[in-house]
């Protein structure tokens, strides 16, 4: 982002009426001018009305201690109604997960997988993963310039990936690409029809693997896992689509981001690229800052149940509510200078990346894990690694990332 | 000020001494005692400031709240004696108290 085009969005952001702010928008992400409309938000109306939007009227919540205060409410605001602002075409295309669903049948979900990425587990899967993060890096074009989201970012993912549902290697960029399915919001029927084609592929061939392991002794795997507990093992067929697309998402397009975005903020501030290469000591603390900055998910969704009083603002029963992930993290009210990334920064966990209460990302320790075996290995081999020209954004008010960034290591 | 004993997973012990009413979740982390990451900063919202209480002690430090059992249901590997370090505050009656850390926060 240029300075002008900067100055030229916070105009623009304070200029025109509030009520008509509307922040699901995805062009504002594509050029990454939210920061100035969200700031305005957050001083003029932290809750917020849109009353005319592509997905329907919704309310946004834009400082962190609101969003804490509605993301563990989950008795008032529920998640049953889906995660993101955008509608299924009809109840037919709805995918059944347990992130879209409130306790007590969430619970028993979540707990049906959360060992696998649990500390004891995640211990084992190192190895594997500081293996798999080395052969990618060490393969990389030197004196080329190469675009790092797809060499690096999405590599890693996806292996991590299919590592956790012990999927076969070769077939790996078919987990990508229903994830890429998933978080595209159709728009047209035509959009729909062909997403239901691709996701039923996509649960044919989980089927494969279900049948598998169904009748084998369980073992450390995801699609093991749930085919064996109690909770999940009888899941209709849409059910288990859901859930797997839940996962692959989940695993997928967050992690990508912050391992894309981390570079490109190092770049950004040289000085925090040098204080990193003089103290690597430093890498768990930036993980957290990375993930703050980044903020990969942008918001969650929710519907309230009840009527309910925010600030001064009657939020009514049924109403959609946005939590703005991305503004709480920007908040100088509980964040010291949130617009600067500081790698060192105190408290750097104390972030709403991973959001709160009952549904918090249930893979944020595999996570971070995995960004900071990739910078560990990262210095000891590249101390620069640089980002040249600005990236391309995913135009998504939902994932906030990047679809390509030129990088050049240099002999 | 009461004092309170952390035992680590691999069985390295830290002494603090806090004043009354400082959660244990605060007592760890002002002191630089690892094996508590608190990610929410004490609101009860993550359960990544999951320890267990020593038997002898369980009495003195209470029951779990509701909305405490809410959040350790995902903490890993919870036993009778789990709580959330940012549930419980030092008193005097809590001088000497023993809290084992997990061996990882999730
Ligand atoms: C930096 C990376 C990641 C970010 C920023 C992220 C973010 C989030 C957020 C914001 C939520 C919803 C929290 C809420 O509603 O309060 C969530 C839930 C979830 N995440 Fe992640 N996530 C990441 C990585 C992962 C990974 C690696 C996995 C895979 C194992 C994963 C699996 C899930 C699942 C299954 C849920 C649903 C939990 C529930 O509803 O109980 N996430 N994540
Ligand atoms: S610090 Fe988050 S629950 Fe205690």
């Amino acid at each position: 982002m240029t300075t002008t085009a900067m100055a030229a969005a916070r105009d623009a952001a304070y200029s025109v009426p509030l009520a008509s702010l509307d922040m699901s928008d995805p062009q504002r992400f594509a050029d990454d001018t939210i920061g100035p409309y969200f700031e305005r938000m957050r001083r003029e109306a932290p809750v917020h009305y849109c009353e005319n939007s592509p997905f329907g009227p919704y309310w946004s919540i834009t400082r962190y201690n609101d969003i804490m205060a509605t993301d563990t409410n989950h008795k008032v605001f529920s998640s049953k109604r889906g995660i993101t602002l955008s509608e299924p075409r009809t109840e037919d295309v709805r995918l059944p997960m347990f992130i879209a669903m409130d306790p007590p049948k969430h619970d028993e979900q979540r707990l049906a997988v959360s060992p696998i990425v649990a500390p004891g587990n995640l211990a084992n899967l190192e190895g594997v993963i500081r293996s798999r993060v080395i052969a990618i890096i060490e393969s990389l074009p030197i004196n080329q310039t190469f675009n790092w989201v797809d060499r690096v970012s999405i590599e890693l993912t996806t292996q991590m990936l299919a590592t956790l549902f012990d999927f076969p290697f070769e077939d790996r960029r078919l987990l990508t690409h229903w994830s890429d399915t998933a978080t595209k919001l159709p728009v047209t029927d035509a959009d729909w029809d062909a997403r239901e084609l691709e996701l039923q592929k996509c649960l044919q061939y989980f089927v494969g693997l279900w049948n598998e392991r169904v009748n084998a002794p369980p073992k450390p795997d995801l699609v093991s896992m749930l085919a064996h507990n109690p909770a999940t093992r009888d899941m209709p067929p849409r059910e288990f689509l859901g859930n797997l697309v839940l996962l692959i998402v989940g695993g997928n397009d967050t992690t990508r981001n912050s391992i894309s975005g981390g570079l490109y903020f190092l770049n950004k501030n040289p000085g925090e690229y040098d204080k990193l290469r003089k103290s690597p000591a430093v890498i768990p603390n930036m993980v957290s800052e990375i993930i703050r900055y980044q903020t990969p998910l942008a918001y969650m969704r929710r519907i309230a149940l009840t009527d309910v009083v925010v600030h001064d603002k009657t939020i009514k029963a049924g109403d959609k509510v946005a939590m703005w992930y991305v503004s709480g993290n920007r908040d100088a009210e509980v964040i010291e200078n949130p617009d600067q990334f500081i790698i060192d920064r105190p408290r750097a966990r104390q972030h709403l990346s991973f959001g709160f209460g009952v549904h918090r990302c249930v893979g944020n320790r595999l996570a971070e894990m995995q960004l900071r075996i990739l910078w560990e290995e990262l210095l000891k081999r590249y101390p620069n690694v640089e980002v040249v020209g600005e990236p391309t954004r995913i135009p998504s008010s939902f994932v906030r990332g990047y679809a390509d960034m030129q990088v050049r290591i240099s002999a | 000020m009461p004092k309170l004993t952390f035992i680590a997973h691999d069985g390295t012990r830290r002494d603090v001494e806090v004043p009354v009413g400082t959660t244990i979740m605060r007592a760890a982390v002002d002191n630089g005692v690892p094996g508590i990451d608190a990610d929410c900063g004490g609101q009860c919202a993550c359960a990544t400031c999951h320890v267990y209480v020593e038997q002898n002690w369980l009495e003195k430090t209470g029951p779990q709240t509701e909305s405490e059992q809410d959040m350790l249901s995902f903490a890993a590997i919870t036993k009778p004696n789990s709580r959330l370090a940012c549930q419980v505050a030092m008193t005097d009656t809590l001088d000497g108290l023993v809290v084992h850390t997990p061996e990882g926060q999730h």
